[in-house]
């Protein structure tokens, strides 16, 4: 753990004092010797289970730093050196945005380091400091690109708000618990959690739902995903989709199963709660988005929804004595965890290409982009089908696992249980028919068809590292989803580690999963074997029975004149009907402009549609709390006049008070 | 549903309409494609500027009281699911270029049958303004079928040689 | 559960189940358009026209339009090879297919969709309108479905403890009397609907219209011609075979091989075809009685359905 940070900070220094043609390079080698050393200690520590531990008093005064690694924190350092090495590989190709002035080189090293500390920090100090310096460094990515784009500052402004929001509501939190627990060691307040009062408890976990719901996108604290997540650079959008989504995740495991010990259904049905609105928020939104990385950033807030929908489910079990089905669909989610950063990770970065490959993010200015980008292309759709739950690969897999979890609570002698199970199901069944709906339609106007712009029609091919990068994290999504026996045994220890009981294994390894003590089984390397079979025959048919060469013509357009480009559906237009069944939650408002000929208003000389849908949560929560902050704060401001009698008054007022209190 | 609907909807499941007689052998590309087709023929009908005298006709051929449809012929919405083109009316100037790339679409090879008098040779609309020549003029033809309008069983007929049944 | 039966017998079901349906398909669209065209008052083609056109389209040119990449001619291979995997998976003659253990209910509506998303990416492919027209309502539908779908399949799976197919055959056989409760017709009556617009059939999609409007799957595959086609109309008749025996397996199991042996392996497909048969004669009864409705219809159409999944499993739950 050592060593990953020393090399972070070196990277960092180096991007900070370096001259610009090393720069990149040499902080790029040390950032992904960091990755690789925390990845090696991760699988150490679930591999054998010991926790490797720091301590120092030196570094941070009087808090000291203290980091410690169990099994739980090294499945998420894993994940996020994963997919920071895929991240910092695609970063050697990517030009520009700012990544590579000094202040770019020296603060994504940073940022990387953090992502892999957060998870081993075990006292409150170290953890609010590695968070707040995390909070930070993202933050400044987020801007690298501030002085080209005005969109880029106000993302900034709203991702800094929030972030320091959620900051302060969990340093409540774990404040408040190490207050009570007489020492900020997560080891202390771990076994004292159980048996604090039940207030403190409830306070200190719905406190730190909210801050790590902010971090993770949960509705209705997401509103900075979607601005954020797409005005940042390449590599730091994926970074900050999957890692960072990632901790505040772990960051509820954490206070829920480890610290406090588990607790009431109540807690977990509010986590079920925001998890099952979160996942449908998130996927209305990102069907009918035409931005592609907004898209993308709502897609996350959809698989966090999800994800704390299994966590949530696993927390009622344990809560009403159901502790195998406890951790399996603690299993579920960690897997829907680990496959999500995969996929989420590639499509971000393969996004990212396509940004640079054509200048252009709207999907209803792409196409034909799959003969252009013969490599970039493939990447995309194979992790677009990963997300969309497909077999044969990995988003299936932990889909499965999910579906399986909620369906084995059933039937069950608690209401709370009958009533939540059906309804995740259902959640879970329109986010998955959305989620196909949403990558259809980025995969078929964004790669396939015609060119609908010329800057689409003249793309190149990106880098080779660019593609490599997303590249690898795609092929994981094939690898994963044939023999997801590969991670199964780490991610069931973590769920293991972060519940703290579960003895016997009850998912099988090996090619195929099953659940010991509940009927059921998958195996998705014959699923693959069998499409795989199937489809060739199917091709070998229909070779044997083609006579000739495929004859190339002309689409059929019903004998038109003309086709052009510009005949073909948008993104706009394929979501138009979800847009009509949903408008109450997408409240989508139309523009139509329409300017007249100067010699008669019955002749239309050009007619330009403009349709956009809002975020509910910001026109109806946010701007009128904005509003009405922003009109206190100028009424407050009527108050210091500049009289000085006033501030003498305000300065005895003060201290009346204080002796009141203290007296 | 009333006893009335019932009786008659048992009366029709019980009918055995009468067949037409077979299709006399004919040669050339008409017999090929009877071959190659033993008994499915698809087809895609273009108005090329016709009256819709033929297409009234061709219309009641897939009503219940001729029903082609038993001998396997059925009319396509894609000249690329069909053997080939059905095409009534003289062809007019706007529905020449039309015309030729709807033949182009069809997978080849491929049937062009051109129904009624103005289909072969523009009929009583021959010399018009508006008409660029018969559909002999634009696109192979394989079969006409005479007659202003023609007949259904005609029509069928005609179809038969094609599908082969 | 009954003791695992021997690999040759396994293999024999699942190659004998992939055959049935894929002959079979198109059999029950044929059985189903004669019907149809009786009721309506005419003789109609025969019962294996489908046939017949399949095996002259197989014969035709194969074409392809100008822009179009590899994902227009790997569709319909996806389709068909999805259709056919599920029919493997599934148990419809025998209760140990090829898959056996994980013989999930899950795992057949995942490869359905599977299907649809490569049918639509071919239509998008294409560059027309049609296709993105099609595409945009076949996935909107799909998507609306799929809630119905999922909670009608944990209703079944509620009673089984287990979402595994040949358990939940196995259960129903052993306590028919559970095949007539309230909570089965519930779930029937919303698989039918959400079979409906799976297999694009009247209410939800005209399958025989020419209106290009008011095409649904049919936009999809405007653009392929011969063996492409014939490959495209196979799947789509082999989704009506598979989803209607899967019906008729889940909720009229009896006949179907509980231990392995030949006779009982026909007595099987007998019953099957013949369950299958008498559903697609209803099926298409119906058909002649409703009327399409309105795209926009469709969506309160879906939530129906789930509403009668939600009551499935609400009663499940009570009983």
């Amino acid at each position: 753990m050592v060593a990953t940070a020393l090399f972070g900070l070196a990277a960092a220094a180096v991007g900070a004092i370096a001259p610009p043609r090393a720069r990149v390079r040499l902080s790029v080698a040390l950032t992904l010797a960091a990755c690789a050393c925390g990845f090696a200690v991760a699988a150490d520590v679930l591999a054998k289970g010991g926790a490797a531990a720091v301590h120092t008093n030196q570094l941070l005064p009087l808090l000291g730093l203290s980091l410690r690694l169990d099994r739980l924190g090294a499945l998420f350092v894993a994940v996020s050196a994963g997919v920071g090495l895929c991240a910092i590989v695609f970063r050697l190709g990517y030009k520009g945005h700012g990544l590579s002035s000094r202040t770019g080189s020296c603060v994504l090293p940073l940022f990387v380091t953090t992502l892999l500390l957060v998870p081993a920090a075990s006292a409150v100090g170290t953890f609010m400091f590695l968070w707040e310096l995390m909070a930070v460094t993202s933050l400044v990515l987020v801007l690298a690109d501030h002085r080209a784009r005005d969109e880029v500052n106000r993302a900034g402004q709203w991702y800094a708000v929030m972030t320091q929001f959620g900051a302060a509501v969990l340093l409540l939190a774990l404040v408040l618990l190490a207050q009570r627990a007489g020492s900020q060691s997560f080891a202390v307040i771990a076994a004292h959690g159980p048996h604090l009062a039940p207030w403190v408890r409830s306070t200190a976990f719905v406190l730190a739902v909210v801050g790590f719901a902010s971090k993770a996108g949960a509705v209705p604290l997401h509103v900075w995903l979607p601005r954020a997540h797409p005005e940042a650079p390449g590599p730091v959008s994926a970074l900050m989709s999957t890692a960072m989504v990632n901790l505040g995740i772990y960051g509820i495991i954490r206070v829920g199963d480890t610290l406090l010990g588990g607790g009431p259904a109540w807690w977990w049905l509010l986590v079920m709660g925001v998890g099952g609105l979160s996942a449908l928020f998130g996927a209305l939104h990102s069907s009918t988005s035409t931005d592609l990385k907004r898209l993308l950033a709502y897609s996350t807030t959809d698989n966090v929804g999800l994800i704390l929908l299994g966590v949530g489910a696993s927390g009622l079990f344990a809560a009403t004595g159901h502790r195998p089905l406890a951790l399996v669909a603690l299993v579920a989610s960690l897997l829907h965890l680990v496959f999500h950063a995969v996929f989420k990770g590639s499509l971000f970065l393969s996004a990212s290409s396509l940004q640079q490959a054509t200048g252009l993010r709207n999907l209803d200015q792409l196409g034909g982009l799959i003969k252009r980008l013969p490599l970039s292309a493939p990447v995309f759709i194979v992790a677009g089908l990963a997300i969309c739950a497909l077999p044969p690969l990995c988003g299936f897999v932990s889909e499965w696992l999910l579906l399986q979890s909620l369906l084995h609570g059933l039937p069950s002698g608690d209401t709370a249980i009958e009533v939540a199970m059906p309804l995740g199901v259902a959640v879970l069944a329109l986010t998955g028919g959305l989620t196909a709906a949403t990558f259809v339609k980025a995969i078929g106007i964004g790669l396939l068809g015609q060119a609908r712009s010329d800057d689409a029609a003249r793309a190149s091919e990106v880098p080779a590292t660019m593609w490599g990068g997303a590249g690898l994290l795609a092929l994981l999504c094939v690898v994963f989803g044939v023999a997801p026996g590969l991670v199964l045994p780490a991610v069931v220890d973590a769920a293991r580690s972060g519940l703290g009981y579960g003895t016997a294994h009850p998912i099988a390894q090996g090619w195929s999963v099953g659940l010991t003590g509940v009927r059921g089984m998958l195996a998705p390397g014959l699923l693959a074997l069998g499409l795989v079979v199937a489809v060739l025959l199917v091709a070998g048919v229909r070779q044997l029975a083609q006579r000739g060469a495929v004859r190339r013509t002309e689409a059929w357009g019903c004998g038109r004149e003309v086709q052009t480009a510009r005949m073909q559906y948008t993104a706009t237009s394929f979501a138009e009907p979800l847009t009509r069944v949903f408008d109450d939650v997408l409240d989508p408002t139309h523009d139509l402009d329409v300017s007249h000929s100067a010699e008669s208003r019955y002749y239309v000389e050009s007619a330009a549609f403009h349709t956009t849908t809002h975020d509910a949560f910001e026109t109806r929560g946010y701007r009128p709390l904005a509003t009405t902050l922003a009109w206190w704060g100028r009424q407050a401001r009527r108050v210091p006049n500049g009289s000085v009698h006033r501030y003498l008054a305000f300065g005895l007022a003060a201290l009346v008070v204080v002796l009141v209190l203290v007296g | 549903m009333g006893k009335g609907t019932i009786r008659q909807i048992v009366r029709r499941l019980g009918q055995r309409p009468d067949h037409l007689d077979a299709p006399a052998n004919a040669e050339g590309a008409v017999s090929e494609a009877a071959r190659r087709n033993r008994g499915s023929l698809q087809l895609r009908h273009v108005d090329a500027g016709s009256c819709n005298g033929c297409e009234l006709e061709i219309a009641s051929c897939f009503s219940p009281t001729y029903d082609a449809e038993r001998f396997g012929i059925r009319l396509e919405a894609s000249p690329r699911h069909a053997d080939g083109l059905l095409v009534t009316g003289p062809v007019t100037h706007n529905m020449a270029d039309p015309l030729r790339k709807t033949y182009e679409a069809v997978p080849k090879p491929a049937v062009v049958v051109s129904v009624g008098d103005c289909a072969r040779d523009c009929g009583v609309f021959r010399g018009a303004y508006g008409v660029a020549g018969s559909v002999a003029d634009m696109v192979p033809v394989d079969v006409e079928i005479p007659g202003c309008p023609p007949e259904p069983e005609a029509i069928i007929a005609a179809l038969q040689n094609l599908s082969g049944r | 559960m009954s003791a695992p039966w021997p690999m040759s017998s396994v293999l024999a079901v699942t190659v004998l189940q992939v055959a049935a349906v894929v002959v079979g398909g198109p059999l029950l669209v044929g059985l189903m358009r004669k019907v149809r065209c009786r009721l309506e008052g005419r003789a109609g083609p025969p019962i294996r026209q489908p046939w017949l056109d399949l095996r002259k389209l197989m014969r035709k040119e194969r074409t392809r339009p100008e822009g179009a990449s590899w994902v227009f001619s790997a569709a319909p291979l996806v389709l068909v090879g999805s259709v056919a995997v599920a029919a493997a998976v599934a148990p419809l003659l025998g209760t140990a297919p090829a898959f056996g253990p994980s013989a999930d209910l899950f795992v057949v509506v995942f490869l359905l969709l599977l299907g649809s998303v490569a049918l639509a990416l071919g239509a998008l492919d294409t560059g027309t309108a049609f296709g993105g027209m099609g595409a945009s309502r076949a996935m909107t539908i799909g998507a609306l479905s799929e809630p119905a779908l999922l909670v009608a399949v944990l209703a079944l799976s509620i009673p089984a403890r287990s979402s595994n197919l040949p358990a939940i055959v196995t259960r129903s056989l052993a306590h028919p009397a559970w095949l007539a409760s309230p909570q089965r017709l519930l779930a029937v009556v919303a698989l039918v609907i959400v079979i409906v617009a799976e297999c694009g059939r009247l209410p939800v999609d005209n399958p025989s219209t020419h209106l290009e409007l008011t095409m649904i799957h049919e936009a999809m595959v405007l653009e392929y011609a011969g063996p492409d086609l014939a490959l495209l109309k196979l799947a789509e008749d082999m989704r009506l075979g598979f989803l209607v025996a899967l019906l008729a397996v889940l909720f009229a199991p009896w006949g179907i091989a509980t231990t392995p042996g030949p006779a009982r392996l026909a007595l099987g497909l007998v019953a099957i075809g013949a369950k299958v048969a008498a559903l697609g004669v209803v099926l298409a009864a119906a058909e002649v009685l409703v009327a399409k409705l309105r795209l926009f219809r469709v969506p309160e159409l879906m939530a129906g359905a789930f509403v009668l999944s939600v009551l499935a499993v609400i009663s499940v739950a009570l009983a």
